[in-house]
């Protein structure tokens, strides 16, 4: 429980008859970057905004760095930052001032306030902008300024909604590029997220939103282990007679199943990597390897994956 | 759960941060551009209706014998400026509206709101810290202008004021500072209630407009429909004109021009009616004193703070429960 710093226990939240968030299960531990992943309307938001107290909820317990989020806003408050979904600052006034109103919101000393603007501004790299309004800034240079507004409360906790959303390729992976050195300084981290291509390669654990219901959670691995039946999935080139590769290939412990996708193309689906063996396999059978690698599985796959399922009915 | 849950008391003060958004609000007002604008309306208003008060009592034969001559500053008028306390009834509703109609959905719509209450502050804090800092703007304002009146006033008429006239047109500014509390706090309700600015300032100079022009012929009509003259008696005349007056009490215009007349008019000694035989042993036109004057405005006043407290009260309850993804 120490280590959680953020559990939820059957946490439901109803808008009259419609049931945003269902008996959801959640627990976060220290130091970790967890993505709730989901489509749009699947109870992501209103699940943060019942983390950080801003909405009640209708059943159920939660406990954010310790505290009651119903009784207790002000402490969690304190201690986590919460980048919006398309954060909006006071366009006339400059970045600084608005941070500076922040800060005094925070019941922060003048002298404390400028150290940690500073520190904040030069770690999101827009010192050189700080004086000039907001409303000069470019959607990128927003979201860094969101970061830099959270960061003015030495959090313990961040929770960012959709943070990737609107940001081009490039910004989009610089911006996780700073989630990542966050996390590394020690700052748990939960983001959502729909753009699930972009969040796997930062979260260490990733929970998947379907209408209210955190239907999976785990490691990235562990969730293609779950829907997809194994971990990895090796794709090899070889010319040679197609049977026997593949009875032979079927015979190496950890293999899960092995797939004739067209002439000399196999796909492989195993519970460890199984490169090397396979390898070895093919030139043993005298024929000729000339490609060999492992195909990173992504959420999308997963997702869609699960999703057929759920539509379909189980695949086995 | 936790013993915590049972405990039905939210940890720390709900005016954490207060002083915080006051100084933002006040900041943010007193720089806007709205400002300049109503910085023009302000020395516009207070020149033009000095100078012209000046100009009427320099011409009047009364001068010299008129023992609250300073006090005629703020009530005397000349075609085709309306007196300076007259001015005020409706330029401060709009001062008071312009200022507050988008204080909590402008917060909305910039998409700060979610940012702002994710700080370690309650939403008692925004909306109270919002009130204020625009009433304290408000305040700033109106007490420029009466400042500035009085100083022409000082030049102009060269008598100094005596220490009833400076009291009587210090409890004149206090009178209209409450009075724009009042539509302050009705522009804060209708900006808790409508997402869309616009709307809010529609609704709010649509209220404005029904007490200004409709609610006299409004109130007086009601009062012939319910208390008709069917014999002629001074009996059923009286209950229809206190019907008429009552109802037009509901209007704050009519609470604030009563303030106006009972505080700057010494002589006034009733806001309603009265017969003759009720002034059995007055000396008429003898002014009364200070403290008087002030018993006799003070139902008035309280009775808009009253309806501020209301209105105030009521945006509370409506932001507190308010979702905050629009």
């Amino acid at each position: 429980m120490a280590d959680n710093i953020i559990e939820t226990k059957d946490l439901t939240k109803k808008y009259g008859d419609f049931v945003a968030v269902d008996s959801l299960n959640l627990s976060v531990k220290r130091g970790e970057v967890f993505g709730l992943l989901g489509p749009n309307g699947a109870g992501k938001t209103t699940t943060i905004l019942m983390l950080l107290g801003l909405t009640e909820p209708t059943a159920g317990r939660v406990k954010v760095l310790g505290f009651n989020p119903v009784r207790q806003p002000l402490s969690i408050k304190s201690h986590a930052g919460y980048i919006p979904d398309q954060v909006g600052f006071y366009d006339e006034l400059t970045a600084r001032e608005n941070l500076i109103y922040i800060a005094r919101l925070n019941s922060l000393s003048r002298q404390e306030s400028n150290r940690r603007i500073d520190e904040a501004l030069e770690k999101v790299g827009l010192t050189q902008v700080a004086d000039k309004t907001v409303r000069t800034y470019s959607r990128g240079m927003r979201q860094r300024l969101g970061v830099a507004d959270v960061l003015i409360k030495n959090p313990q906790l961040i929770i960012m909604d959709e943070p990737t959303q609107g940001l081009d390729p490039e910004l989009a992976r610089g911006f996780l590029e700073l989630i990542r050195e966050l996390a590394n300084s020690g700052i748990t981290i939960l983001l959502s997220s729909h753009l699930l291509y972009q969040v796997q390669e930062v979260c260490d654990r990733v929970g998947l939103f379907h209408q209210g219901h955190m239907v999976l959670e785990g490691t990235v691995t562990a969730l293609a282990q779950k829907v997809l039946g194994a971990g990895y999935h090796v794709r090899l080139r070889a010319n040679g007679t197609k049977t026997t590769y593949v009875e032979q290939l079927r015979t190496l412990p950890g293999v899960v199943d092995v797939h004739f996708k067209e002439p000399d193309l196999y796909t492989l689906v195993s519970t460890k990597d199984l490169r090397s063996e396979a390898a070895r396999v093919i030139v043993n059978a005298g024929g000729k390897l000339t490609s060999l690698d492992i195909e990173n599985l992504s959420l999308d796959d997963i997702y869609n994956s699960y999703f057929e399922e759920v539509k379909h009915g189980p695949r086995k | 759960m936790a013993p915590e849950n049972r405990n039905k008391v939210r940890e720390g003060s709900p005016w954490r941060g207060l002083g915080a958004v006051i100084t933002k609000e006040m900041a943010d007002n007193l720089t806007s551009a709205r400002m300049r604008i109503l910085e023009i309306l302000i020395i516009l208003t207070a020149v033009g209706t000095g100078y012209s008060a000046l100009k009427q009592l320099s011409s009047s034969t009364a001068q010299g014998q008129d023992q609250f001559l300073f006090l005629k500053l703020f009530t005397t008028a000349q075609d085709p400026l309306p007196a300076f306390a007259g001015f005020l009834g409706f330029l401060v509703p709009l001062i008071a509206i312009s200022l507050a109609f988008d204080s909590v959905n402008g917060e909305f719509s910039r998409r700060t709101i979610s940012r702002v209450l994710s700080q370690p502050i309650y939403r008692d804090a925004l909306l109270l810290g919002k009130f204020l800092g625009e009433f304290f703007t408000l305040a700033l304002v109106l007490s420029a202008i009466w400042l500035l009146v009085f100083g022409i006033g000082l030049l102009g008429l060269g008598i100094p004021p005596t220490g009833a006239e400076v009291a009587r047109s210090i409890l004149f500014l206090v009178a209209t500072i409450v009075y724009g509390g009042f539509w302050m706090a009705l522009a804060l309700l209708f900006s808790t209630l409508f997402n869309q600015s616009a709307t809010a300032a529609l609704a709010s100079i649509a209220v404005w407009l029904f007490f200004t022009v409709f609610w006299g012929i409004l109130a007086s009509l009601l009062a012939q429909g319910l208390k008709p003259i069917q014999y002629g008696f001074l009996d059923e005349a009286l209950a229809q004109a206190k019907l008429q007056l009552v109802l037009s009490r509901i209007s704050p215009n009519t609470l604030f021009a009563e303030t106006t007349i009972g505080l700057l008019s010494p002589a006034v000694r009733s806001l309603g009616l009265f017969l003759p035989f009720e002034l059995q042993g007055a000396v008429l036109g003898a002014p009364l004193p200070v403290g008087q004057s002030l018993l006799l405005i003070w139902p008035n006043l309280t009775g808009m703070i009253a309806a501020t407290i209301v209105l105030f009260a009521l945006s509370y309850i409506s932001f507190q429960r308010r979702e905050i993804r629009t």
